[in-house]
């Protein structure tokens, strides 16, 4: 046997320090209310560092201070801003190790993960929006389109950095200001994005960072001094955002949850479907919004498929997010593993058959051995709630258009896979399934270029790309 | 010998039908699962077991021109001893050499547990007549090489004539003997080009009754690469389970470095699985590399590296 010795990533290269305060008008400030809360490593439960809770009043002084700062940096010529926020990309690529160690602590995803995925697209994102600032009047909005003004923005745990990055990088650009709220469990990487913010000498106030939970969220979605609003994360918060910011000027874009399938034809590149389908549902454990967490295989392969599959997941490294070598991570948090625990047995009483493959689990932090189930209904609830977790629900198939219906029979609409060598039929299924993204023999592939968003219970708005930009623009 | 599949060859048309009929190779996909397991960090006790491993998968090699008794018997000795310093260092797997040289490796390595290899079949290019080929292969086992390293006719191939390709090697095969010497079908991948000519000519090497499927030459560009290796190995892995025969691989060419030798045993581990991580199964074509993972397992042991001039040149 070829034992893999551990391959830790040092984690020497970081620097937590052990209370923050919330990051306003360029400046480390402490919040005005008493609440304070610890964010863990999930992986041991060791806790890293205490965070603020911003109240109201806190939020109020936020969203003043990028008021303020939204006349000059408006005011700025697209070039001078481009040149901020190529600086900031710089920045974020000099620093991407320590970064990537950050998020990895905080978020439990593996350090393969946010060192060659993670990273590497922040950066990529800022890079290609800063590009966008002066050209903005090619971007077929108009000859001279206007920034709204004050944009909040409410990211989740699943790609915290990736995630600001999105919201922050064409808000900028396109001359707004930002108040951002990182997800209560995953605040490190977004506090030092503010030193990074200060180390490229944006103006003050053009980006606050205010952390907390869901209150927190709430009072910047409500603030009247807010004109956009951006949200990703559930479907349930995103229903509440929509109610809150209806009726009134505030423009909005959410990203919401998905259902997606992985459609696996009997003419696929079979050893390549399988990997996709393994990144598809197990990449970052599943935490991912676009997973393909059903997988619709036509039933002449599905034997053979699935024991491809199986022979594959035996080999996956459930582990230290730290070791170079480890594939799966931690579960984010207590309250996500319960809920991908309840699914799993609701699963398995519904009657879907459960298969793990042998997979020791550490002893402290939150942790799911990758899981498939078999024999799956589309009645199920395995294959219509988010799980959100690493567990893949496989149904079958007998004709492309049974797989077509199945993989649009769901509330959701974020995205789809189609796995064939004939293109004929990649064409006729991407154009039926009724979702924002069809990747075609790949799966959970970004770019800053693409245009991200979705259909129906997913969420409306696209973030990526020129499409990236009209959310942020006055058209 | 009977061959698991003979039947699918009884006609180029049935050939066709089958070697068609396998899975495609999607390249994007391939090139990234390469690439991915490619990051794998090996590091401290599985590096050393790692670099030891790779010393006995080792196909010691020299195919020039200018190769003469003495080069051979130079690299026989190296073979058998890498670092005459350290006799903790395993000995390779084989040495591979140009039939005509094939009486002196075998001299020099008799007793010595390190087998010989020679190329054949008109080796590099395989333009040729059968019966040139056979004879080639037949001079070349009668001079005591327990291991043949053909190549197939790429142009047959590439035309689609693929019973020719298959009678070849089923020709070259018996040329070796009945449990004579151990066929190696070199592909040349490089000349093959996409990654389903690659899974074909695999499985094609392997229905005709390769022992091993080769990448390359180590004439043509490129040689052997990861992901190329990686469709041979699933080629492999899905033949035993298909036929229940085990075949094992050996890529060749360009692999100069430590670090491309772990990357190649990590593929396997993580392909084939750890039963191909054995020198019965799996051997590496290489002639520099031999001292780059002596320099390295120095490195391990001692905590410092020593110059070039420290490892011999042979």
């Amino acid at each position: 046997m070829f034992e893999y010795a551990p391959a830790p990533e040092s984690r020497d290269i970081v620097d937590i320090r052990p209370s923050y305060g919330l990051f306003i008008n360029g400046e480390w400030v402490e919040p005005q209310g008493e609440e304070r809360h610890k964010t863990i490593n999930p992986a041991t439960e060791e806790v890293l560092s205490e965070i603020a809770y911003a109240s109201e009043a806190d939020v109020d002084r936020a969203v003043e201070a990028a008021r303020k700062a939204f006349a000059t940096w408006s005011a700025l010529p697209g070039s001078e801003r481009a040149k901020y926020i190529f600086r900031i990309a710089r920045i974020i690529q000099e620093r991407s190790r320590e970064l990537a160690v950050l998020e990895s602590l905080d978020n439990g995803k593996p350090i393969r993960e946010s060192r060659d995925v993670d990273l590497p697209l922040v950066a990529a994102h800022f890079f290609y929006y800063a590009g966008w600032a002066d050209k903005l009047s090619h971007a077929g909005f108009g000859a001279d389109p206007r920034p709204l003004g004050v944009a909040g923005q409410v990211i989740p745990w699943n790609f915290p950095l990736l995630m600001l990055a999105w919201k922050i990088a064409p808000a900028l650009a396109c001359g707004n200001t930002v108040v951002l709220k990182p997800a209560e469990t995953t605040p490190l990487t977004a506090l030092a994005f503010a030193e990074i913010c200060r180390q490229a000498d944006l103006p003050p106030g053009v980006v606050n960072i205010v952390t907390g939970a869901g209150e927190t969220g709430a009072a910047l979605v409500r603030h009247p001094g807010v004109d956009k609003v951006a949200f990703t994360g559930s479907t349930e918060v995103g229903r509440l955002i929509a109610k809150t910011v209806a009726g009134s000027r505030k423009k909005l874009t959410l990203e919401l949850g998905g259902k997606a399938a992985n459609i696996v034809f009997e003419d696929a590149a079979i050893d390549q479907a399988v990997e996709g389908v393994v990144n598809g549902i197990f990449f970052n454990q599943g935490h991912v919004c676009c997973a393909g967490s059903r997988l619709l295989v036509q039933e002449s392969i599905a034997e053979e498929m699935l024991d491809a599959l199986k022979r594959r997941l035996s080999t996956l490294r459930l582990g230290d997010p730290l070791d170079k070598n480890t594939d799966i991570g931690a579960i984010n948090s207590a309250a996500q593993l319960a809920k991908i625990r309840e699914l799993s047995e609701a699963g398995e009483s519904e009657g879907a058959e459960r298969w793990s493959p042998v997979c020791p689990i550490p002893d402290r932090g939150f942790w799911f051995p990758p899981t498939v189930f078999t024999g799956v209904a589309q009645s199920h609830r395995i294959a219509r709630e988010e799980i959100f977790g690493p567990v893949l629900s496989v149904l079958t198939f007998r004709t492309p258009a049974e797989a077509i219906e199945k993989a649009n029979n769901t509330p959701y609409g974020l995205s789809a896979g189609v796995w064939t060598e004939k293109g004929s039929l990649m064409l006729w299924a991407a154009a039926r399934l009724r979702a924002g993204v069809v990747w075609s023999n790949t799966f959970n592939r970004f770019d800053p270029t693409s245009p991200f968003g979705g259909y129906k219970e997913s969420g409306y708005g696209r973030e990526g790309g020129r499409h990236g930009l009209e959310a942020y623009l006055d058209v | 010998m009977t061959t698991p599949l003979a039947e699918v060859a009884s006609s180029t048309s049935t050939l066709r039908a089958f070697l068609h009929g396998l899975p495609g190779v999607d390249r994007v996909g391939a090139d990234a699962r390469a690439a991915t397991l490619g990051t794998r960090s090996i590091k401290t006790t599985a590096k050393k077991q790692a670099i030891d491993l790779a010393i006995r998968m080792v196909d010691l090699t020299t195919l020039e021109g200018a190769d003469t008794p003495g080069k051979v018997r130079a690299m026989c000795a190296k073979a058998v001893h890498p670092d005459p310093v350290d006799a903790s260092v395993p000995s390779v797997a084989a040495v591979c050499v140009y039939p005509d040289l094939v009486p002196t490796a075998v001299a020099a390595l008799n007793g010595t547990g390190v087998k010989v290899a020679s190329v054949a079949t008109a080796f590099p290019s395989g333009r040729s007549s059968l019966d040139v080929k056979v004879k080639d292969t037949e001079l070349a086992v009668a001079a005591g090489a327990s291991e043949i390293d053909m190549v197939i006719d790429r142009g047959a191939f590439l035309a689609g004539d693929y019973l020719k390709v298959y009678e070849e090697i089923a020709a070259v095969r018996a040329a070796c003997g009945p449990g004579g010497a151990h066929l190696k079908v070199i592909l040349e991948t490089g000349e093959l080009a996409t990654y389903d000519n690659v899974r074909r000519a695999s499985w094609l090497a392997m229905i005709a009754g390769a022992d091993f499927i080769k990448t390359s030459t180590g004439k043509v560009a490129p040689a052997a690469t990861l992901p190329v290796t990686l469709v041979m190995l699933e080629a492999v892995r899905d033949f035993l389970r298909t036929t229940g025969r085990k075949v094992g691989v050996k890529p060749a060419g360009g692999i100069r470095t430590t670090k491309d030798a772990i990357k190649y045993l990590v593929l396997v581990n993580e392909t084939a699985g750890p039963d191909w991580l054995d020198p019965d199964w799996f051997r590496l074509g290489a002639s520099s590399l031999l001292n780059d993972l002596l320099m390295q397992r120095q490195k391990m042991t001692t905590g410092r590296y020593a110059g070039p001039d420290y490892f011999t040149l042979d």
